[in-house]
C-alpha cells in the first residue's frame, strides 16, 4: 500500500468516526424526543403528578428545579466571580494559586455521589437547624458546591481577557482597586462571567446523583426552600426506576432535555456576541 | 481613611472566596472521612476492600466486586470512547472542513450537556433491550440464563463510552492544536504525507496530554452514578462476563443510601465513599503528573 493509499484508509476512518459522534448524539437526541414529545402537553407541565407519578403532570417538579436552580447559583455566583476575581486581579502565580488551582481541579473531579454523602452529613444532618434536614436548601448548598469550579475558571478567564490598557486608564485617573475592578473590569467581562453562570445552571440542572442525598425527593409542590422537593432530572430517574412510568419517564425527559438544550444554545449565541464585540 | 479600610476589606473577602475551593476539599475529605472510618474499624480496612460478601442485613461489608465492576466498566468505556474520541479529535484538529467542524464541534457540545439521567434513560431503554436480543439469540447457548437480561457490564460501559467522548474529544483537540507549526511543517517539507505527520510527528509529540484526557475521561467514567445505575442490573456480585450484571462503587452508595438507616451500614456506605473519593483524588494526580502542567477542562 502506497503512502497516498495509507492516508486516504486513515482519513476515511477519522472523517468515519467523526461522522459517528454526531449520529450517536442524533440518534440519542432523537430517540429521546420521538418517545417523550407526544406525552408533553399543556396538562403535563401544569398538572401536578398523582399516582406517585404514574400518571398526571410534572408541574411540581418543574417548580422545584426552579427555586432549586435559583438557590444553588445565589449561594454559587458571588463566591465563584468573588474568587476569579481574586485569581485574576489581585494575585500574581505563586504558591498560593497553585494551592487554589490545585483545590479547583480537586472540586472538579470529585464524583457528583461523593457530593452527595458530604452534603447529607453536612447540610443535611449537621446543620438542620438552618437547612431543616432534606430540604430545596441543603440540596442547592451541595450543587453550589459542585458548580464552584466552572465559576471560578469562567470567571477568571473573562476577567483576564479584558486589555491591560482599561485597567491601566482606571487606574491613570486615580480610581482604586476596586473601583477599577468594580466599575471598569466587571462590565468589560460581564458577558464571559455570564456564560460561565449559565453553563452552571446546565449542570444544575441535570444534577441527580447528589440531590438524592440531599434533595428530599417529595412530589408535593413547593412552598419555600425550606421545604424537601425533587427537579425533572430527579422525578425521571423515580419515575424510571421505581414507578416504571417509562411514558412519564419519556415526557419528563424530553422537557429536561430541551431545557437544557435551550440553556446551551443561549450560552453559545452569548460567547458569539462577546467575541464579536472583542473583534470589533 | 474610609476607602482604604474598603479597599482592604474587599481584598480580603475576595480572598477568602478564592480559598473557598481548598475549604471545600478539605471538608468533603474530613466529613466522609468521619462518617467512614468506624467501618473501617469494624470491618478492617483489608477485610473491607477484599471481602467478596456484601450483606447489609447481616452486617457483612465486602466492596471487592464493587471495586472490580468500576474498573471493568470504566474499562469498556474506555475501550470504547478513547478511539472514537481521539479519531475525532485528530479529524477536527488537523482535516475538517469548516463546513464539517460548525456541525462537529456542537454536538460535541451537546454531548457533553446531555444530564446523565437522560443517558440512563436511553441505555436502559435502547441499549438493553438491544443487548438482551443479542445475549438471548446469537450467544443464547454459551451464556447463563442470569446472563441474558440485558442490565450489563457491556451496557454500564457503553453508555459510560458515550458519556466521556467530550472530554476527550475537548482536550486532545485543545493538545494537537497547540503543538508548534514547525513539527508539522518540517515533516511536510521531508515529503511526508499529511497523514504520516500526524501519525509519526504529531501525535507523539501531543503524547503527555492525550494520555491526561484519558486519564480524566477515565475519571469522570469512575465517578458516574445515574446512567450506571439504570443500566448495570447492580448485583453486588464479581462480574463473570461482559454480560454480566454489575454494581459500581458510586451505584452502590446511590442505591442503598436512601434507605440505610444510621449505623453500621450507612456508616460502610460513607467508607464506600473514601474508596472513590481516594480512587479519583489519585486519578486527578496522575493526570496533573502526567500532563505537568495545567490542561484547560470545559
Amino acid at each position: 500500500m502506497s503512502q497516498q493509499q495509507a492516508q486516504k484508509l486513515a482519513f476515511t476512518l477519522l472523517w468515519g468516526a467523526a461522522s459517528l459522534t454526531v449520529l450517536i448524539l442524533t440518534v440519542i437526541l432523537g430517540y429521546i424526543l420521538v418517545q417523550g414529545l407526544p406525552q408533553v402537553s399543556w396538562e403535563f407541565l401544569t398538572k401536578e403528578p398523582t399516582e406517585m407519578g404514574r400518571s398526571g403532570g410534572i408541574f411540581s417538579s418543574i417548580v422545584g428545579t426552579l427555586y432549586f436552580v435559583a438557590a444553588s447559583l445565589i449561594l454559587a455566583a458571588p463566591l465563584g466571580i468573588g474568587a476569579g476575581i481574586y485569581l485574576a486581579e489581585y494575585t500574581h502565580d505563586g504558591w498560593f494559586t497553585s494551592l487554589v488551582r490545585f483545590g479547583i481541579d480537586a472540586l472538579a473531579a470529585v464524583p457528583s455521589i461523593v457530593f452527595g454523602l458530604f452534603g447529607y452529613a453536612l447540610f443535611v444532618v449537621a446543620l438542620k437547624p438552618v437547612t431543616h434536614g432534606w430540604s430545596i436548601l441543603s440540596g442547592a448548598f451541595t450543587a453550589a458546591c459542585m458548580v464552584l469550579p466552572t465559576l471560578i475558571r469562567t470567571s477568571e478567564e473573562a476577567l483576564r481577557a479584558v486589555p491591560q490598557e482599561y485597567r491601566e486608564g482606571s487606574l491613570a485617573l486615580g480610581a482604586t482597586r476596586w473601583q477599577t475592578v468594580v466599575r471598569v473590569v466587571l462590565p468589560a467581562a460581564a458577558p464571559g462571567i455570564l456564560t460561565g453562570v449559565i453553563l452552571s445552571i446546565g449542570r444544575v440542572v441535570g444534577e441527580t446523583a447528589a440531590l438524592l442525598l440531599t434533595l428530599g425527593g417529595s412530589l408535593r409542590l413547593p412552598r419555600s426552600i425550606f421545604e424537601p422537593a425533587r427537579t425533572m432530572a430527579i422525578h425521571l430517574y423515580l419515575v424510571a426506576m421505581e414507578v416504571g412510568a417509562m411514558d412519564m419517564a419519556f415526557g419528563t425527559a424530553a422537557v429536561l432535555v430541551i431545557t437544557v438544550l435551550g440553556v446551551n444554545l443561549l450560552t453559545t449565541w452569548l460567547t458569539r456576541r462577546h467575541i464579536m464585540r472583542l473583534l470589533r | 481613611m474610609r476607602r482604604a479600610v474598603f479597599e482592604r476589606g474587599s481584598e480580603v473577602a475576595l480572598f477568602l472566596a478564592a480559598l473557598i475551593a481548598v475549604v471545600i476539599i478539605v471538608l468533603i475529605g474530613t466529613f466522609i472521612l468521619i462518617e467512614g472510618l468506624p467501618a473501617f474499624e469494624r470491618t478492617g480496612l483489608l477485610n473491607f476492600l477484599l471481602g467478596h460478601e456484601w450483606r447489609p442485613l447481616q452486617g457483612v461489608f465486602g466492596i471487592f466486586p464493587m471495586i472490580v465492576g468500576s474498573i471493568a466498566v470504566t474499562a469498556v468505556a474506555l475501550a470504547v470512547g478513547v478511539p472514537l474520541g481521539l479519531a475525532t479529535a485528530i479529524f477536527l484538529a488537523e482535516i475538517a472542513p469548516p463546513r464539517a467542524e460548525r456541525l462537529v464541534r456542537p454536538a460535541v457540545e451537546l454531548l457533553a450537556g446531555i444530564p446523565s439521567v437522560v443517558y440512563g434513560l436511553f441505555g436502559m431503554t435502547m441499549l438493553v433491550p438491544i443487548i438482551r436480543a443479542l445475549a438471548q439469540t446469537w450467544l443464547g447457548a454459551s451464556l447463563d440464563p442470569q446472563f441474558r437480561a440485558g442490565y450489563s457490564v457491556l451496557a454500564a460501559g457503553l453508555v459510560l463510552g458515550i458519556m466521556i467522548l467530550p472530554t476527550i474529544i475537548n482536550i486532545a483537540e485543545d493538545v494537537l492544536r497547540a503543538q508548534p507549526l514547525e513539527y508539522k511543517e518540517g515533516s511536510l517539507a521531508l515529503g511526508a504525507t499529511h497523514w504520516q505527520t500526524i501519525a509519526c510527528v504529531l501525535l507523539p509529540a501531543a503524547r503527555p496530554g492525550i494520555v491526561a484526557a484519558i486519564v480524566l475521561a477515565m475519571g469522570r467514567a469512575i465517578g458516574e452514578t445515574m446512567a450506571v445505575i439504570m443500566v448495570a442490573g447492580n448485583t453486588p456480585v464479581l462480574p463473570q462476563s461482559l454480560f454480566s450484571p454489575v454494581r459500581t462503587l458510586t451505584s452502590n452508595i446511590a442505591l442503598e443510601m436512601p434507605y440505610a438507616g444510621p449505623g453500621a451500614h450507612s456508616q460502610a456506605l460513607y467508607a464506600t465513599g473514601v474508596v472513590l473519593f481516594g480512587l479519583t483524588m489519585v486519578v486527578n494526580l496522575a493526570a496533573l503528573l502526567v500532563s505537568r502542567r495545567r490542561v484547560k477542562r470545559g
